[in-house]
């Protein structure tokens, strides 16, 4: 191979295209070759495309209630449609359900599975160098287990609907007539779902790293979901007991939440939320790890500050499990209980500022280029300030007194899960896309719809903290008159970020038709994902990669012949292999 | 931990535990459990529940460390299990405190008649209405 | 410690060649694993996150425990007296029991020791099966009587044993009779078909099934602590040794009927004792024989917080101090803002009234009453229900769980006899083991925290 670029002395050793057109998409054929596929690869492809539909879904549900909320009175289910399509329903009744399973589809079957079940299970072996996940039939059941909660959500959806806001809260999901036990069994099967996927996640990065590649040479996407993991396993199985208790609640009515038996619905709330906040992180934690490699990659600089990010996952996670009371400062908490979570709660933006402040400094002089993963990857910092910053307010105990239950909060945690964690999957999406089915998409393409998505995400929810500190509380149909003009801008933004999301969209499905082959590198990434062909062999690796720094960019070049980044090494013997090779164990082997 | 003998195939990480140590923990568990049901016929007043939790508590322990084999695993597995217990801890205390300050009213204390059992009785109505 | 940039100097070739992944495995091994030892490793870090999931799906139960128990420990110390320790204390041995069969059955399979691991693990089995069979005793006994969770909970304490109603006990024991039958038709076709395999597995399966009739033959025996023909004589005694001497109060008390008994209500006294109360009885005996009167006081003094009718027509009983609280109440009832101790007082008056005639157990008036009704009495769908409730939600996960672990031991005795584990490859049984020792773990704490409250 001769290259542009590379110095002499040095040689290539990159896998360039792929010799023999067998990879991980074409090595077996037919749909049953699909469903039954053990591969870590597929099943992440199968999640994508599973997550992209629920969140179609989902987010036409969310168009819904901005067309509604378009008019002081309602605008959209007022239409006579939807007196001829559900006869018997009010139209408040209608927005009440679509509100609440936007919310109950949006957490439960995207936002939670998106980066780490789809993005991660193609990522985390590859990035990892090991051949498959530590389970793969775990991973595939995982899957399905997605499959059956989302059939349970539809069920609930075809059934009678959903109106308890996704919190499930009680007492009123144990007496309102629409399927709540549908959806909480959907909800409790997603569980185990995500249990499933942190599980393998953990066994995998503490038993499948290969030789070489120590706890502090993984890629911080690898961090990140560790983290993630760490929170799927652990509070996950408290929502399971919570919905198992609701439903129970419901059947027999056990009276440990049901105030008519003398139980607590704030007990309800407590077990809720001691997953349901940590569950925040598990939805924003991969949405970090994935902007830690895009800044890094495309500004073609090392990550500043490697270990703290590596360590502020790790703390976010352990910290985010100690604050979930702040979602209950007015739901009649002790005063004494408040205070504590609300000076708790401030201590988890402290690993957040650090990664943010991270993430500035690795682009500070490092070179830049403005592709597609990067524009998502900067409206992600910018977005996911503004919204972690709007956190503090609402952490504070005497702002949250006027501003809880109100659009401010929907303004907050949108920037957080929708600028935040969205945003960093579509980057996700766009910077893998090359390596996930082998094309090369339309760049300018991609950057439109970066802004696109930027624009009218802000148009959307910026109006949203106004409506909010204004005192428009969330879930209400109508308002008065005086926020329309507000809401009407929230409205249009977002039909603006829906056009934004369908130029995506369309994007990639045209690179599919029309893509030019992916080279291996297209980015000039240094992680081992990298170093196989796009699309990946089954096996992920023809040779097996050498486990280097994931942030050394010194040694990849451009290659201004192929047009494409190739990584270089000085020219010497081949190093003959060790025979006692043994495979890398938890912890401790770092040196 | 035991010593490694190497089987012909090159790699040997079974670690039978001699069966003698099983059959003693199984005899001390039962023991344990004849006390904790026998301590039950004595009233031993507010000590009762730590007492019985310190029984369960040894019992547990001895179940993880031998026949879980805890005690002769990799440090990460326990770390794993005790870790299990601590978030256990950090939920059921955070939730009990909370609940224990805003039904404060409700702790019927039985020591002193002309105090607090109207203080009780009270609060049982109160507790009653309010719900 | 190796920085991301000391990187280079140490770059390790990754095992070469993934292709050739196949000749040198065993069968055992997967195809993504290098070493047994990986393998084995990866599936028992799994298992242990597995089980750390499991610790925190039952903490949700044992926080609504803490949480109602610091709430009203008067309830849960009544209600206690209904669950037979006895039976607890039997399946905690037998649970403890199959953890030392199944630990055992682990150091076979790693030993290689075949027979024994599949003769281990079917005892294993049995044990587990006799769990579920003295609970089918426990639940079908509770369910007849009424004490359920708070929505369905019917026990009246003036007629514990009401006519009718489903046999439970069948009912449970139905699907295991089915499964029992199919067992034996299996053993015997295979036997006919001389399927040597087939009847390996199905012979211990056999027992397997059998025992679980076997738990049901042992918990009515300890049920009912005696013969049925001594049952009602026996407890006339007990009900009058309860009114006149008070001896034996300390293994009923708790219970309403404690009130009735001193109302020399004869017939009622025999009718509401059930199987448990003799039990306890019978209990309080074997254990506490020394039952002495201070103890009895004592018990008195714990159920000054359940208002008895009885009271207020007999203030010179041997609750004395509730009337003084009586006492105290009216005095602080005088002042006119405090509506609800007079409320309160209106419904003692109201209870004792009714309670001149016969004590009828009204539990339409009661569900709407956490609101109207101020009586304190334990035994209500809100108190006792409750209790009940969280009972029933703890074993009935727990005995899920053995369930389970039946699933998965049946599919491991199979790939015992079928000689499947080897020294490099025991994780199954290892796994398994633990999830076991697990469920037993957790019964550890279940036990003491149901059985043994006083
Ligand atoms: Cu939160």
């Amino acid at each position: 191979m001769s290259a542009g670029s590379v110095p002499s002395g040095y040689e290539v050793s990159d896998p360039g295209f792929p010799t023999k057109e067998e990879n991980y998409l074409t090595n077996s054929k037919g749909i049953l070759s699909w469903m039954f596929t053990l591969d870590h690869k597929r099943i992440g492809m199968m999640y994508l495309v599973g997550v992209s539909v629920a969140f179609l879904v989902a987010g036409l549900l969310a168009l819904g209630i901005r067309l509604h909320l378009l008019a002081p009175d309602g605008w959209l289910f007022n239409q006579s449609i939807f007196q001829w399509l559900a006869p018997e329903k009010a139209p408040n009744d209608i927005y009440n359900q679509v509100f609440t399973l936007h919310g109950a589809i949006m957490v439960f079957l995207f936002i939670i599975p998106s980066v780490p079940a789809a993005l991660g299970n193609f990522l985390v072996p590859v990035m990892l160098g090991a051949k498959d996940v530590a389970f793969p039939r775990l991973n595939l059941s995982s899957f399905y287990l997605w499959v059956a909660g989302a059939v349970f959500f539809v069920m609930a959806l075809l059934a009678s609907g959903l109106d308890t806001g996704w919190t499930f809260y009680t007492p009123y999901s144990t007496t309102t007539d629409s399927s709540v036990i549908l959806a909480t069994t959907g909800a409790f099967i997603l569980g185990f779902s995500s249990i499933f996927t942190g599980l393998n996640f953990i066994v995998t990065i503490n038993t499948m790293r290969p030789p070489g590649m120590t706890w502090f040479r993984m890629p911080l996407f690898l961090w990140a979901t560790y983290a993630t993991s760490i929170i799927q396993v652990l509070a996950t199985p408290v929502l399971g007991i919570t919905l198992l208790l609701l439903i129970a609640e419901r059947t027999m009515h056990i009276g440990i939440f049901d105030p008519e038996y003398n139980g607590d619905p704030v007990t309800f709330q407590h077990f809720f939320w001691f997953y349901s906040h940590p569950a925040v992180y598990i939805m924003i934690l991969p949405a970090f790890g994935i902007i830690s490699e895009l800044i890094s990659v495309h500004s073609h600089k090392r990550i500043f500050g490697y270990r703290f990010i590596a360590y502020s996952s790790i703390a976010i996670a352990l910290l985010g499990f100690l604050v979930w009371g702040h979602h209950m400062f007015t739901a009649g908490m002790s005063q004494m209980t408040t205070i504590i979570f609300s000076a708790l709660t401030f201590t988890v933006s402290v690993p957040s500022a650090i990664k943010v402040f991270n993430w500035l400094a690795t682009m500070w002089k490092g070179s830049i280029s403005l592709t597609t993963p990067m524009m998502y990857a900067i409206s992600f910092i910018f977005l996911f300030t503004i919204g972690g910053l709007t956190g503090l307010h609402l952490g504070t105990l005497a702002t949250d007194q006027h501003l809880h239950d109100t659009y401010f909060v929907v303004a907050h945690f949108h920037y957080v899960m929708v600028g935040g964690t969205l945003v960093a999957f579509l980057g996700g999406v766009f910077h893998w896309w090359p390596k996930m089915v082998g094309v090369m998409y339309s760049e300018l393409g991609g950057r439109i719809s970066a802004v696109l998505v930027f624009l009218g995400f802000n148009l959307t929810f910026l109006p949203q903290f106004v409506l909010g500190s204004r005192g428009m509380p969330r879930r209400y149909a109508t308002y008065d008159p005086e926020f329309q003009s507000l809401h009407a801008m929230s409205t249009y933004g977002a039909l603006l970020l829906g056009v934004g999301l369908f130029f995506a969209l369309g994007v990639l499905i045209h690179s599919l038709l029309r893509g030019k082959r992916a080279p291996a590198n297209p980015w000039g990434g240094a992680t081992l994902e990298w170093n196989c062909t796009s699309p990946p062999p089954f096996y992920n690796f023809d040779r097996a990669p050498v486990v280097g720094d994931p942030y050394e960019f010194g040694d990849i070049v451009w290659d201004s012949v192929q047009e494409r980044y190739v990584k270089i090494e000085p020219k010497r013997e081949v190093v003959p292999e060790t025979p006692a090779e043994q495979p890398a164990h938890a912890g401790g082997k770092d040196e | 931990m035991s010593a490694h003998e190497n089987s012909p195939e090159g790699y040997d990480f079974a670690h039978p535990l001699p069966l003698p140590l099983l059959f003693g923990v199984f005899l001390i568990l039962v023991l344990l459990t004849i006390i904790t049901v026998a301590q039950a016929s004595f009233d031993l007043g507010s000590f009762d529940v730590l007492i019985v939790m310190a029984i369960a508590t040894i019992k547990g322990l001895l179940v993880a460390a031998f026949f879980m084999h805890l005690a002769f695993d990799k440090p990460f597995n326990i770390l794993c299990f005790v870790s299990s217990f601590v978030f256990v801890g950090l939920f059921i205390m955070f939730t009990l405190f909370d609940n224990r300050a805003t039904n404060q009213d409700d702790i019927p204390v039985m020591d002193d008649a002309v105090v607090t059992a109207p203080a009780e009785t009270t609060s049982a109505a109160m507790t009653t209405a309010g719900t | 410690m190796a920085t991301t940039d000391a990187g280079h100097t140490s770059d390790v070739h990754v095992h070469e060649g993934h292709d050739s992944h196949d000749h040198d495995h065993p069968s055992y091994l997967a195809h993504h694993f290098d070493t047994p030892e990986q393998q084995f490793d990866s599936g028992k870090l799994g298992m242990w996150l597995f089980l750390v999931t499991e610790i925190l799906f039952f903490s949700g139960m044992f926080c609504a425990y803490a949480i109602f128990r610091a709430w009203r420990p008067e309830v849960f110390e009544g209600c206690s007296q209904f669950l037979n320790t006895k039976l607890g204390a039997i399946n905690t041995g037998v649970l403890l029991f199959s953890s030392f069969t199944m630990a055992w059955a682990v150091r076979c399979a790693q030993l290689e020791e075949h027979k024994k691991l599949a003769s281990l693990l079917a005892t294993t089995l049995c044990c587990a099966m006799v769990f579920l069979g003295v609970k089918a005793i426990e639940y079908s006994h509770k369910w007849h009587l009424g004490l359920l969770p708070a929505g369905l909970f019917t026990y009246d304490p003036a007629n514990p044993h009401p006519e009718g109603g489903p046999n439970y006990l069948a009912y449970i024991c139905a699907p295991f009779a089915v499964a029992t039958i199919g067992v034996v038709i299996w053993l015997v076709v295979a036997f006919i078909r001389d399927a040597k395999f087939q009847v390996a597995v199905a012979k211990p399966l056999v027992f397997v099934c059998l025992s679980f009739f076997g738990g049901v033959g042992l918990g009515m025996i300890l049920e009912s602590g005696e013969t049925p023909e001594h049952h009602g004589s026996d407890h006339v005694a007990a009900v009058h040794g309860d009114a006149e001497h008070g001896e034996h109060s300390g293994a009923e008390h708790g219970d309403a009927e404690h009130g009735d008994a001193e109302h020399g209500d004869a017939e009622h006294g025999d009718a509401e004792h059930s199987d448990t109360e003799d039990s306890e009885a019978e209990h309080g005996e074997g254990q506490q024989g020394d039952a002495t009167d201070p103890e009895a006081a004592d018990v008195a003094e714990v159920e000054s917080t359940d208002p008895q009718p009885v009271v207020l027509q007999d203030p010179g009983s041997m609750m004395r101090d509730e009337s003084d609280d009586l006492v105290v109440l009216e005095r602080l009832a005088s002042d006119a803002t405090n509506t609800g101790l007079q409320d309160e007082l209106s419904a003692r008056r109201a209870q004792s009234q009714l309670s001149e005639g016969a004590i009828t157990y009204d539990r339409t008036d009661d569900s709407s009453a956490t609101i109207a009704s101020t009586d304190d009495n334990v035994l209500r769908p809100s108190r006792a229900g409750v209790f009940f409730s969280i009972y029933y939600c703890m074993t009935g996960v727990h005995a899920i769980h053995i369930l389970a672990g039946v699933g998965v031991l049946i599919w491991l005795l199979v790939r015992a006899i079928r000689q499947d584990f080897n020294r490099n490859y025991f994780g199954p049984v290892d796994y398994v083991g633990l999830y076991w020792h697990l469920v037993d773990l957790i019964w550890i704490y279940l036990f003491p925290l149901m059985y043994l409250i006083r």
